[in-house]
C-alpha cells in the first residue's frame, strides 16, 4: 500500500492520520463489549467469587484467639516455653481482664470451642472458667477501697477520673481496663456514668497502686488509697483461676493458647491431611485420629470407579447412538436425555426405593428366589448403593461428549480396515477405538469432576461408608460448627477440582461445552 | 453397524444380537428407575414397593391418596411456591445479565476474553458445596444469608454459566452484518438489539433460561446452607423427606416433577430444530 504521491501518514476522511483513527475505533469497541459484559462481571464477583474468596480466607484465618484475648496474647508472646514452666506472672491480671470481657460477651464458649479443635478439654475448661470469674473472691478490693472512700462506689467519679490525663499515665492497667469497660458498654448502650463499678477495675487500680510509689499532683482520693494499699488484703489471682479449674496449672493449655494466637494459622489445614499444629512443630496426629486420609482416599477411589462403571456403560451406548439411522438414534436419545433432565432428587428418591431391604430389587429377587427371604441384600447406606446410584446419575454425562466424538469418526474408516483384512476386534481396537479416546478424556474428567463433589446423593444412600469429602465439609458446617477446618477441606477439594479443570480446558477447551 | 451383512458368521451374528441386548439393558438401566416411581406414586398403601393387589392390576390396589396429601399438605404447599417464588426471579437475573455479556464476548475484540469466560463459567465447575459453603461464610457476614434475596442471587449465579453458554453458541451463528444493515437504515442500538438480534438469538435465550430455571428449580445444596426455614424449596422438602421419615408423598412429587422435566425436553428439542431450521440445516 505505498501511495508515490503521498507523503506522510495515510489520512482517514476527517484529516487525522488512519492508524490513529483505526486504533481509536478498535478502543470504542472494546470498550463498548466491556461495558456490556461489565454488569455480569460485577454480579458474578459479588455473587460467587466474593463467597469463595472468603472461603479461602477463613481456612487460614484465626482472629479469635487475639481478639478475645488480646492482653493474654502479648504477655504469651514473650514466653518461652522451655524456659519456664508457666507463663510470666503478668499473664495472671492479663487473663483476668480479658476473660472478664470474654465472659461479659459470651465469647470465651466460641473461643474454649475454637481451641478444643487443637486440644480436647479447652472447652469445659474455659466454660468452667466463665462461670467463676464473675465470683472471684476480688470484691476484697472492692470492699477495702470503698471502706476507705464511699466515691470509690460511685461511677460518676470514675468517669472524670479516668478524664485526667496525669491520672492515666500513673494507672497504666486500670485505664486500659477502664477503657474495655467504657467500649463494651458503648456497645451495649449502656452509660458508664450509671454502671456499678466492676471488682475487676478496682483489682487493677489495687495492682497499679502496689506496682508503684503514689505519684504526686493526683487527686487526694487516689493518694489516701495509695498510702492505704501496702497494708490491704490481697487475693492471688492465680489461685483463684486455679480454683476455677486446675489445668491452668497445666503448662500445654497455655502453649495451645501461644501456638494458635497468630491472626493466620495453617492449623485447618494440618487438620485437614490428619497433621498437628504443636507447640513443638507440626506433627502427624494419633493414627485412631486420622479420618481426612481416608475420606479422601475414599472420595477418589469411588469418584475413579464411578468413572470407569460410566466408561462401560457408556460406550456402547454412544456407540450404537452413533451408528444407528438418524431418527431411531434420536428417539433413543430421549432415554439418555430425559434422566439428564430430570431432577437430581428424582433420581435420588427413585434409587432409595429400589435399593432399599423392602424395595423393588429385593421384591424382584425374592420372587425369582434368587435371594431368600429372610435375609435380603444390603444395597444401600454403603459404598455399593453410592456407587450404583451415581453411576446412573452421572452417566449421562458421559455419554453425552462421547456421541458428540463418535459422530465424527467416519464409518468408512472401519469398512477400510476390514476390507484390508482386519478382524472386527482388531478394526475396532485399532481404528475406531484410538479416535474416540478423546471423547473418553472428556466426559471422564466432566464426570469425575462432578462426582468428587457431590454431596446429595452419597448423603442419602451412602450411609457411613458410603460418603464423600464433601459430606463432611457440610458436617463441619452445620453440625460441628468448625468452620474454618470446612473451610480447608473445601479449598482441597477445589484445588483438586481447578486441576482437573484445568486439565479438561486442555483437552477439550471450555467453549467447547455443549449442552443437551 | 446399520443391519448385518448377509455374509456374517455366526460368531458375528451371535456378537450382532448379544451387543444390542447389551445396550438394551443399559438403557433400561438408565430409564427404569424413573419409571418405576410413577405407577408406585399411586399406591393405595403407604409402601414403596408393588403391592399383590397393584400387580393383579387391581384397581383398589391404585389411589391419588399421595397426591392429595402433595396438594392439601402446608409443607409440601409452602416449598411449592417457594420453588415457584424463587425460580424465576433467578432466571430472570441470570438471563438479563446473562444474555447482555454474552452479546459483549462475541464481539471480535474483547480484551481478557479467556480470563472473563472463565469466571463466568466457575459457577458451574466448582463444586456446589464449596460454592454452598462460600456462600453461606460471605452472605452471613453481609446479612443475605437465610433471606429470600440471599437464594435469588446465589441462584442467579448458578444459572449464568448456562445461560452464557447457551447464547453465546447461539451468536457463534449470528450474522453481524444484519445489526450494521439495520444501523445503516437508522434503527438505533436499542431498536437493533429488540427488532433485528433478538428475534433471531431467541432459541438460545429461551434454551439458556430453561437451563437456568431448571437450575434453580432442582437446586438443593445451596438453599440446604443460604437459605433459612422461610425459604424451603421443593427439592429441600424432599431432601428432609428422604433423609428423616420418607413418606410416598416424595414419589408423587417425584412424578410430578418427571412430567416438568419431560415438557422442558420437549421444548428445548422443538426450540433446536426451529433453530437449525432457521440456519437452513436440515431438520434431525
Amino acid at each position: 500500500m505505498s501511495d508515490a504521491t503521498q507523503d506522510g501518514p495515510m489520512l482517514a476522511a476527517d484529516g487525522t492520520p488512519l492508524k490513529r483513527s483505526l486504533n481509536r475505533a478498535l478502543r470504542r469497541q472494546k470498550l463498548r463489549a466491556l461495558m456490556l459484559i461489565a454488569p455480569l462481571l460485577i454480579f458474578v464477583l459479588i455473587t460467587f467469587i466474593a463467597p469463595i474468596a472468603d472461603m479461602l480466607f477463613r481456612s487460614v484465618e484465626n482472629d479469635i484467639v487475639a481478639d478475645t484475648l488480646p492482653e493474654t496474647v502479648e504477655v504469651l508472646a514473650d514466653w518461652d516455653h522451655t524456659a519456664s514452666d508457666l507463663p510470666p506472672d503478668a499473664i495472671w491480671p492479663a487473663f483476668y481482664t480479658d476473660m472478664f470481657f470474654a465472659e461479659e460477651k459470651k465469647l470465651h464458649t466460641r473461643l474454649g470451642t475454637r481451641l478444643n479443635y487443637e486440644l480436647t478439654g479447652v472447652s469445659s475448661l474455659f466454660r468452667k472458667t466463665g462461670r467463676a470469674v464473675g465470683r472471684f473472691d476480688t470484691d476484697t478490693y472492692t470492699d477495702q477501697f470503698t471502706d476507705l472512700d464511699e466515691s470509690w462506689e460511685d461511677p460518676a467519679s470514675w468517669v472524670t477520673m479516668m478524664e485526667d490525663d496525669a491520672t492515666r499515665e500513673a494507672l497504666p492497667m486500670t485505664a486500659s481496663a477502664w477503657d474495655r469497660w467504657t467500649a463494651y458498654l458503648d456497645t451495649e448502650g449502656d452509660d458508664p456514668a450509671e454502671e456499678d463499678i466492676e471488682d475487676l477495675l478496682f483489682t487493677m487500680l489495687y495492682l497499679d497502686l502496689a506496682a508503684q510509689p503514689p505519684v504526686s499532683g493526683l487527686s487526694e482520693r487516689i493518694q489516701q488509697a495509695a498510702a492505704a494499699v501496702p497494708s490491704f488484703e490481697t487475693v492471688d489471682l492465680q489461685a483463684q483461676f486455679l480454683d476455677a479449674d486446675e489445668d491452668w496449672a497445666d503448662p500445654q493449655v497455655w502453649r495451645v493458647i501461644q501456638t494458635y494466637a497468630p491472626r493466620y494459622t495453617p492449623g485447618y489445614f494440618l487438620n485437614a491431611v490428619d497433621m498437628q499444629l504443636t507447640p513443638e512443630g507440626v506433627e502427624m496426629r494419633p493414627d485412631n485420629e486420622r479420618i481426612y486420609g481416608i475420606l479422601f482416599k475414599r472420595t477418589i477411589f469411588m469418584s475413579v470407579t464411578i468413572t470407569l462403571s460410566c466408561i462401560l456403560l457408556g460406550y456402547p451406548v454412544a456407540w450404537i447412538l452413533a451408528n444407528l439411522p438418524m431418527r431411531t438414534a434420536n428417539l433413543l436419545m430421549i432415554l439418555v436425555l430425559l434422566p439428564f433432565w430430570t431432577s437430581l432428587l428424582v433420581r435420588t428418591s427413585a434409587w432409595k426405593v429400589l435399593l432399599q431391604q423392602q424395595g423393588v430389587i429385593n421384591d424382584i429377587l425374592v420372587w425369582l428366589r434368587l435371594v431368600d427371604d429372610g435375609n435380603r441384600l444390603i444395597m444401600m447406606n454403603n459404598q455399593f448403593g453410592t456407587i450404583v446410584a451415581m453411576t446412573h446419575i452421572l452417566l449421562p454425562f458421559m455419554i453425552l461428549p462421547l456421541y458428540s466424538v463418535m459422530q465424527t469418526i467416519p464409518p468408512t474408516y472401519l469398512r477400510a480396515a476390514k476390507s484390508l483384512g482386519a478382524t472386527n476386534w482388531t478394526a475396532f481396537w485399532r481404528v475406531y477405538f484410538p479416535q474416540s479416546v478423546p471423547g473418553i478424556g472428556a466426559g471422564s474428567i466432566l464426570v469425575f469432576i462432578l462426582a468428587i463433589g457431590y454431596y446429595i446423593t452419597p448423603e442419602i444412600v451412602g450411609g457411613t461408608t458410603g460418603t464423600f469429602i464433601s459430606n463432611r465439609i457440610a458436617y463441619h458446617i452445620s453440625s460441628s460448627l468448625n468452620w474454618g477446618l470446612a473451610a480447608a477441606l473445601g479449598t482441597i477439594l477445589l484445588a483438586v477440582v481447578l486441576l482437573l479443570y484445568w486439565v479438561y480446558d486442555r483437552i477439550v477447551g471450555i467453549d467447547n461445552v455443549k449442552l443437551g | 453397524m446399520s443391519s448385518l451383512p448377509p455374509y456374517a458368521t455366526t460368531g458375528q451374528t451371535i456378537w450382532y444380537y448379544a451387543f444390542r441386548v447389551i445396550c438394551g439393558l443399559i438403557f433400561f438401566f438408565l430409564i427404569a428407575p424413573i419409571i418405576v416411581i410413577i405407577p408406585l406414586s399411586f399406591n393405595a398403601e403407604n409402601f414403596f414397593t408393588f403391592t399383590p393387589e397393584m400387580l393383579r392390576l387391581d384397581p383398589d390396589g391404585y389411589s391419588l391418596k399421595h397426591y392429595q396429601d402433595f396438594f392439601t399438605n402446608s409443607d409440601w404447599q409452602a416449598a411449592m411456591w417457594n420453588s415457584l417464588k424463587i425460580a424465576p426471579v433467578a432466571t430472570l437475573l441470570s438471563v438479563g445479565f446473562g444474555t447482555l455479556a454474552a452479546i459483549g464476548l462475541s464481539q471480535p475484540h474483547v480484551p481478557f476474553r479467556r480470563a472473563i469466560m472463565a469466571i463466568l463459567i466457575s459457577p458451574m465447575i466448582v463444586p456446589l458445596i464449596i460454592s454452598a459453603a462460600g456462600m453461606y461464610f460471605f452472605y452471613s457476614r453481609i446479612g443475605l444469608q437465610g433471606t429470600y434475596f440471599g437464594v435469588v442471587l446465589a441462584h442467579a449465579a448458578l444459572g449464568i454459566p448456562f445461560v452464557i453458554i447457551t447464547v453465546t453458541a447461539t451468536l457463534v451463528g449470528f450474522d453481524n452484518s444484519l445489526t450494521r444493515a439495520a444501523a445503516n437504515m437508522g434503527a438505533d442500538p436499542v431498536t437493533t438489539f429488540f427488532r433485528v438480534q433478538m428475534p433471531l438469538i431467541l432459541p438460545g435465550v429461551i434454551s439458556g433460561a430453561l437451563f437456568a430455571f431448571i437450575t434453580s428449580f432442582d437446586e438443593v445444596v445451596v438453599v440446604l446452607f443460604v437459605g433459612s426455614a422461610g425459604q424451603k424449596t421443593l427439592p429441600w422438602q424432599m431432601f428432609i423427606g428422604l433423609r428423616e421419615q420418607i413418606s410416598p408423598t416424595i414419589l408423587a412429587v417425584a412424578t410430578l416433577l418427571v412430567a416438568i422435566s419431560i415438557c422442558l425436553l420437549a421444548t428445548l428439542e422443538i426450540l433446536r430444530r426451529r433453530s437449525e431450521r432457521l440456519r437452513g440445516m436440515s431438520p434431525g
